[in-house]
């Protein structure tokens, strides 16, 4: 199967913006799990007596 | 299971290693389809564009599946006041967001050479658009209310009644005269397509579905965290 055909520039960006979205979506929710994690244990163990 | 899950200290316990297990599975999955889908033969109608398939229409059901979801957490959240359904609703809204876009996107760069035109204003289409501006209203609704029980109820409500656009969705292509292909996997006979494709878009649709159980658990125990850390902060507040 040809990669450099009549259509290439309409399959590339659709695996490229996949590729971006799926990207976004691992950081995002890695990052957020993480912070939130962070914050969480801090203010727990901040407002233990 | 279900009951056995809504305990948020036993979900936490479960999905610690239930969300990286399905990032592998995902993997296991994605991999694989790439390589089966780029290995495929052109289609003798539309050429090397059929590879848009194997992510238009994983990303496509998948857009309805995490509505589903959302709805059903939904429904939990409003009917039981269930704080974890709330939690697992909030975490699938931006994910469904991500998914519903994909298939619009991917869809745009499918039918342009196929139809000679980026967007046509077809049944199917424009209740896809409907769904991701469903999905994006859930997330507006719940960031324009301060008070978080209110706007969890809000948006549970819109989330319910936006359920009424998944059969909208599938059957649109039955219902009204479209440009978008008809059912072509699930229907009577059997799938109309070759092997050689239905391999790789299986793969890939039970792949991405892997990937949205990861990342859905994943950001369902961030909003858990989110939620700890405010009790927390009001309770140091208060001391």
């Amino acid at each position: 199967m040809s990669l450099h055909d009549k259509y290439a520039a309409f399959v590339w960006p659709a695996y490229g913006v996949t590729a971006l979205v799926f990207a976004w979506m691992v950081i995002d929710t890695l990052l957020r799990a993480g912070r939130w994690r962070r914050q969480a244990e801090r203010l727990e163990e901040d407002s233990r007596p | 299971m279900f009951a056995a899950l809504a305990n948020p200290h036993r979900f936490m316990g479960f999905s610690r290693w239930a969300a990286p297990l399905l990032g592998v599975v995902a993997l296991l999955l994605i991999a694989p389809a790439l390589w089966l889908g780029f290995a495929a033969p052109p289609d003798y109608q539309q050429g090397t564009t059929v590879r848009i398939m194997f992510i238009h229409v994983p990303a496509a059901q998948s857009a309805m599946f995490v509505y589903a979801c959302l709805g059903g957490a939904s429904f939990f959240s409003l009917v039981f006041r269930h704080a974890l359904a709330d939690a697992a609703a909030r975490a699938a809204a931006p994910l469904g967001a991500a998914f519903t876009l994909l298939a619009l996107v991917t869809g745009s760069l499918w039918g342009r050479p196929m139809w000679g035109a980026w967007w046509v204003w077809d049944a199917r289409l424009t209740s896809v658009l409907v769904l991701f501006l469903l999905f994006l209203g859930y997330m507006a609704l719940r960031s324009a209310i301060d008070d978080e029980a209110r706007a969890a109820r809000a948006a549970a409500i819109l989330a319910l009644v936006g359920l009424i656009n998944l059969p909208i969705i599938y059957f649109s292509v039955d219902w009204w005269n479209s440009l978008h292909q008809g059912e072509s996997i699930f229907r009577p006979g059997g799938p109309a397509i070759a092997t050689v494709f239905l391999i790789p878009l299986g793969l890939m649709s039970l792949g991405y579905l892997a990937a949205f159980g990861s990342l859905w658990l994943a950001r369902t125990r961030a909003e858990i965290w989110r939620r700890r850390a405010q009790v927390a902060a009001v309770q140091a507040a208060g001391r």
